[in-house]
């Protein structure tokens, strides 16, 4: 009897606690934390900071897409990512000039996407919460989302670890050992995506690069293992959520640039360590 | 049945041709070295054969399931990547720390396991990376030029170490090297190579072939490093060998 008391009292305490907007808003963080940090220390092992930002952006076309065809917004902004993402990995594969093919595909996206949706006027008065989130109005269906976005992309990475890194360690050793490095871009490409459509709610379009890069970066320092930086990635990136948040209520600041100023913070810190 | 064969096969790089009707196959526990002066095509032919190049023409069969111990010529890894030699041991097929600790002493990188590979010195990373292909249990080793970061005396452990490879596994060994005489000695068969098979045979039969001293230059200069292809050496009979005389093609006269 008494247990079952307890457990009551203990799920009710939970959905409760959900009612408060900053617990959803830590959690919202932390999941997306999750899927961030070992994604974002692939796109910094493989220097794809540039193609993070190019698929971040294409979700403001998204967000328009979605508004045009009464989709919801999270299947609109994971549609053109993930578009966004093939393309570019298929530019990639065909040996373009990266560098500037993925700085005309990443700025024309998001202006792209600033023009179609300043089309809808609903959206144009809030307009900032897709460029720069609106972590503080997560809803508690949002919450679910980013969740099963994070645990998803975790899944998927932790399922081709092994191959993954092999094929970012040395695609040629990765041949020979009979795995196929397209197919292994093909998985980090289809995260990426996943991760886009998660996080612009929480960080907004513009610094979900930043989320994946800045995190992984401060972890470099800190580990020895491409595991151990993952996991200090994901716990930098928490940290950072749940920093920002704060800083967000203290001072009244937008919260995705708030949390990215504490994840810089934090790899300031690290890069101190590494000095010594 | 041979491990790995190519049937004549020809690499396209854009227009340019830089290999020309190769045929070669390896049999368990040979040891076959390719020989060549650079930019012969060496390594794109190690690399054709691991289908990391496609053919443009002809066939590669390897034996289904064969499992080959790759050692690249170099190996970047992004310094952005903190990995250990231990870790890259278990890449992509986890080992025990027993076998770990056993191959690294084996290619005398005992104890080292802990050691960052990004701070390892060019002859170290050669060593992990034999280490990690012998890890593998290969039927077939693959080495492209694996002793050129290494000194003389550790370049003759080396080959005895591939020979004991070779006596205690069986595996075959086809590998590049521009190293003459150490290779003769360590070889069943040669293969020389410049953009197509100049000459082949056992070590004694090729040193002697006028295709390999022209390729080198022996006899005429005395230089080993010096290339002088003259276009007039002969080839047997019965191998069709056609010169194409187009700017494209990848003679260089020296």
């Amino acid at each position: 009897m008494a247990t079952r008391t307890i457990t009551i009292t203990i799920l009710t305490t939970a959905t409760t606690m959900l009612d408060d907007f900053l617990v959803r808003a830590g959690l919202a963080a932390i999941g997306l934390s999750l899927a961030t940090g070992p994604l974002g220390s692939f796109v910094v092992w493989r220097r794809m900071a540039y193609f993070g930002d190019a698929t971040a952006h294409a979700a403001v076309l998204g967000v328009a897409l979605a508004l045009a065809t009464d989709l919801p917004i999270g299947l609109g902004t994971l549609t053109v990512a993930l578009a966004m993402a093939v393309t570019v990995a298929g530019l990639s594969a065909r040996g373009w000039a990266m560098d500037t093919t993925l700085g005309v595909l990443a700025h024309s996206a998001l202006a792209f996407g600033l023009v179609a949706v300043s089309f809808f006027p609903s959206v144009r008065t809030d307009l900032s919460s897709y460029l720069f989130g609106d972590i503080l109005a997560v809803s508690r269906g949002d919450l679910a989302l980013i969740w099963l976005g994070a645990l998803a992309v975790l899944a998927l990475l932790a399922w081709r670890w092994q191959a993954l890194l092999t094929a970012t360690v040395s695609e040629d050793l990765a041949h020979a050992a009979g795995i196929r490095p397209d197919r292994e871009r093909l998985v980090l490409v289809i995260a990426l995506a996943l991760v886009v459509a998660v996080a612009l709610k929480i960080v907004g379009a513009l610094l979900i690069a930043a989320m994946l890069i800045i995190p992984a970066a401060a972890a470099r320092s800190l580990s020895r293992t491409p595991e151990a930086m993952a996991a200090i990635a994901i716990a930098i990136g928490g940290l950072s959520g749940l920093g920002g948040l704060g800083l967000s209520l203290w001072q009244d600041t937008p919260t995705g640039p708030s949390i990215i100023v504490v994840a810089a913070g934090l790899f300031a810190l690290s890069s101190l360590r590494r000095q010594v | 049945m041979s491990l790995i064969a190519a049937d004549h096969i020809c690499i396209r790089f854009g227009a340019e041709e830089v290999l020309h009707d190769i045929s070669l196959k390896v049999d368990p526990g040979e040891i076959v070295t390719i020989l060549g002066p650079n930019g012969s095509g060496k390594s794109t032919l190690l690399r054709a054969l691991l289908g990391i190049v496609p053919a443009a023409e002809g066939r590669i069969t390897r034996q289904p399931g064969l499992k080959i111990g790759y050692v690249p010529q170099k190996l970047m890894i992004d310094r952005t990547m903190p990995i250990t030699v231990r870790r890259f041991l278990s890449l992509p097929a986890r080992v025990t720390d027993a076998a770990a600790d056993e191959a690294l002493s084996r290619t005398g990188m005992a104890g080292q396991g802990a050691e960052q590979m990004t701070t390892l010195s060019g002859g170290q990373l050669q060593r992990v990376l034999l280490a990690r292909a012998l890890l593998g249990q290969p039927q077939i080793l693959m080495l492209d030029e694996p002793t050129s970061g290494l000194d003389q005396p550790g370049e003759a452990a080396f080959y005895r170490l591939i020979e004991e490879v070779r006596r205690e596994t069986g595996a075959a060994v086809l590998m590049i090297s521009h190293d003459l005489h150490v290779v003769m000695a360590a070889s069943d068969r040669v293969i020389c190579l410049n953009g197509h098979i100049c000459c082949e045979g056992t070590p004694r039969v090729v040193s002697t072939a006028p295709e390999y001293r022209a390729l080198f230059g022996l006899g005429t200069q005395g230089a080993l490093a010096l290339y002088r292809h003259e276009h007039d050496h002969a080839h047997e009979d019965g191998h069709p060998h056609h010169h194409h005389h187009d700017p494209h093609h990848g003679h260089d006269h020296a």
